[in-house]
C-alpha cells in the first residue's frame, strides 16, 4: 500500500469508515470539522449512517442508542463540544457499551479559540462525566499514528464494552503527513448483547438505571474489575533516547512531537535526555515511567499544551523520588523545542549534569 | 537534513496549494515532510500562511521557531518572516506587492516581481508557482523535475487546461532567479 498525503482529521474518518463504522453522529466545530465533513460524503456513498445531530448532547444520544443496537458508531467534537457531552458519556459507561470519541481540543476554557490545546486532560482522563469510571483515552502524535489509533479504539471499546476517546488537536487535525490507511474491514456482526429485536429470543435490557444499593455498587465492582484489567493490559507509549537518559521528558501527542525535537537538539549538546510519550493516557503508561525512573532518570520535565495536568499522574507514579518540572502553554500556543530545550538545560544544571560531565 | 519553509501571503495569491505542492513532491522523492497551514477566524483577504518541513529523518516538532526558506508574497508577511530566517537561509520576496526590504545580509534575498510577471503570462494566480521556480532555483527542497510531474499529477481537475501555463510560470520563476543568483 503506498502512502497518501492526509489532513489528520481526514485520516481519522476515512480510518474509521475503514474499521467498520456504521454509524456517525456528530455536530460541527472548529479544529475537527473536517472529519464531519469527510464522513458527510463517504457514510452516504457507503450506504452508511451519517446524522448531523442538531447540537452535540443530541449527537452523543444518538451514539448511546446505536451502540445499545450493536452498530460500530462513533461522534467527534472540540473541547467546548465535548464538555456538552458529558451526561451522554456517563449513561454509556454505566451501560457498559462500546463508543468511539474524537476530542480535538482546543483552547479553553469557555469557548476560547480554535487553536491547538492540551486542556481536556483532565475532562478526558479522570471520568468525562458524572460517577465512576474512566475512559480509554489514546493520544496520537501524526497522521499514521491518528489513524492506527482510531482502529484500535473502536477494537478495544469491543472488546471492554467502554468509551475509548481518541484525543488530538487542532496540528494534529489540519496537518498533512505522508500516511498509509488499512483495508477496509468487513461490517462486524451484533454482539450478543445488543437490543436488536427480540423475536425468537429471550429479551435484553440496556440501562444505566440501577435503583437498589446493592445492584447499583455491583455494577459499579464490575466496571472497577474491568478497568483494572485495562490498567494491567492496555499502558502504551513510545520512546525516544531513553536507554542512558537522565533527564526524562513527558508529552504526549503534539507536545510529546515537538519535544522529539527538542531530544535531538538537547543530545546534539552532549546532554543526555529522552523522551517518554504516553499513547494511552488512560491507562496511564506508569508501568514504563516507573522502570525508566528506577534505572536511572534523575529529573523530568512534563511538556503539556495546558497549566499542568498530566504532570499530576506522573507524580502519582514518581512521588518525591524525582523533581518534576512543567513546561506548559495555554490558550492555544504551541511549546516550541528552542524553548523546551533551554528548560532542560536549566534543569541539567540543577541537577549537576553539564556537558563535561556526560560527555 | 531538514528544511523548514514558510509560505505566508494573503488569501487567495495560492499561498497554501504552493506549500501543498512542495509536500506532494517532498512526499513522491521519498522524504519525509509535514505540512501545516495556518488556522484561525480569517476572512477572505486575510493572512495566510503555512509551514512545510522536509526531512531525510522522521519529524519531531512541525513547527519551528526559525525557517531555512521564506516565501513571502505580501508586506505583512516579509515584516513578520524576514528576521525569522535562519543565518545562511533564503527569503523569496514578492517585490510586486511587498514594499519592505530585508534588512538581512546573512541569507539569500531573491527579489522576483511575482506578481506583475505572473500578470505578463496572462494570469496573476499564477505568482505562486513563479515563487515557487525562484525558490527551488536557489534552493532544491525538491528537484524542479519532481516538481513538474507533481503539478502535472495534482493540478485540480477543474484547472486541467491550465497546466501548461503554469509549468511555464515555474520555469518563469526560475529564469528570474538564476537572473539573481547562481547555485554553488
Amino acid at each position: 500500500m503506498t502512502a497518501q498525503l492526509m489532513k489528520g482529521n481526514v485520516a481519522i474518518a476515512e480510518a474509521a469508515v475503514r474499521a467498520g463504522l456504521q454509524a456517525y453522529f456528530g455536530y460541527p466545530i472548529t479544529p475537527q470539522t473536517e472529519l464531519l465533513e469527510h464522513l458527510a460524503m463517504r457514510m452516504v456513498e457507503l450506504d452508511r449512517v451519517f446524522v448531523q445531530a442538531e447540537s452535540e448532547v443530541a449527537a452523543i444520544n444518538m451514539v448511546y442508542g446505536a451502540a445499545c443496537a450493536g452498530v460500530r458508531t462513533m461522534t467527534s467534537s472540540s473541547s467546548p463540544g465535548v464538555s456538552l457531552m458529558q451526561e451522554g458519556f456517563s449513561y454509556i459507561a454505566a451501560s457498559e457499551i462500546p463508543c468511539v470519541i474524537v476530542d480535538m481540543m482546543r483552547g479553553g476554557p469557555g469557548l476560547g479559540n480554535i487553536q491547538p490545546s492540551q486542556g481536556d486532560y483532565f475532562q478526558v482522563t479522570r471520568s468525562a462525566g458524572h460517577g465512576d469510571y474512566r475512559p480509554i483515552v489514546l493520544g496520537p502524535a501524526s497522521v499514521q499514528e491518528a489513524i492506527d489509533l482510531t482502529i484500535l479504539a473502536f477494537d478495544l471499546a469491543d472488546k471492554y464494552r467502554h468509551l475509548v476517546f481518541v484525543v488530538g488537536d487542532g496540528l494534529i487535525g489540519q496537518m498533512m503527513e505522508p500516511a498509509v490507511m488499512p483495508e477496509m474491514r468487513p461490517i462486524r456482526p451484533h454482539p450478543d448483547w445488543a437490543v436488536d429485536g427480540a423475536v425468537g429470543r429471550p429479551k435484553r435490557i440496556i440501562t444505566s438505571l440501577n435503583l437498589t444499593t446493592e445492584g447499583c455498587e455491583q455494577a459499579n465492582k464490575r466496571i472497577q474489575a474491568r478497568l483494572q484489567i485495562i490498567r494491567e493490559n492496555e499502558q502504551r507509549s513510545a520512546e525516544y533516547d531513553t536507554e542512558d537518559a537522565r533527564i526524562l521528558i513527558i508529552g504526549y501527542g503534539t507536545a510529546g512531537r515537538v519535544a522529539q525535537s527538542s531530544v535531538k537538539m538537547a543530545r546534539q549538546m552532549g546532554l543526555p535526555v529522552g523522551l517518554l510519550r504516553p499513547i494511552t493516557l488512560w491507562p496511564f503508561p506508569e508501568d514504563r515511567l516507573r522502570s525508566l525512573v528506577d534505572n536511572g532518570v534523575e529529573a523530568i520535565l512534563v511538556v503539556e499544551m495546558n497549566a499542568g495536568q498530566m504532570i499530576e499522574d506522573v507524580r502519582l507514579v514518581v512521588g518525591r523520588d524525582v523533581p518534576v518540572e512543567l513546561h506548559g502553554r495555554m490558550g492555544g500556543a504551541v511549546p516550541l523545542p528552542d524553548d523546551i530545550v533551554e528548560q532542560v538545560q536549566e534543569i541539567a544544571a540543577q541537577i549537576g549534569l553539564t556537558r563535561a560531565s556526560v560527555v | 537534513m531538514e528544511e523548514a519553509v514558510i509560505f505566508a501571503g494573503f488569501g487567495g495569491q495560492g499561498v497554501l496549494f504552493s506549500g501543498q505542492l512542495l509536500a506532494h513532491a517532498a512526499m513522491a522523492e521519498g522524504k519525509y515532510v509535514t505540512w501545516i497551514p495556518s488556522y484561525g477566524p480569517e476572512m477572505r483577504g486575510g493572512t495566510a500562511n503555512c509551514t512545510v518541513v522536509v526531512s531525510d529523518e522522521p519529524i519531531g516538532s512541525p513547527l519551528v521557531s526559525r525557517y531555512s526558506v521564506a516565501v513571502v508574497f505580501n508586506n505583512p508577511s516579509m515584516l513578520k518572516y524576514r528576521s525569522l530566517v535562519k543565518p545562511g537561509g533564503l527569503l523569496v520576496v514578492n517585490t510586486s506587492i511587498v514594499e519592505a526590504v530585508a534588512e538581512r545580509d546573512d541569507i539569500t534575498v531573491l527579489s522576483i516581481p511575482a506578481t506583475s510577471s505572473a500578470s505578463d503570462l496572462g494570469e496573476v494566480k499564477l505568482a505562486n508557482m513563479i515563487m515557487c521556480g525562484a525558490m527551488l532555483a536557489a534552493r532544491p527542497v525538491v528537484s524542479v523535475d519532481t516538481l513538474r510531474s507533481t503539478l502535472t499529477a495534482k493540478l485540480p481537475g477543474g484547472k486541467r487546461h491550465l497546466l501548461e501555463v503554469n509549468l511555464r510560470a515555474v520555469e518563469e520563476g526560475i529564469a528570474l532567479a538564476r537572473g539573481q543568483f547562481m547555485p554553488a
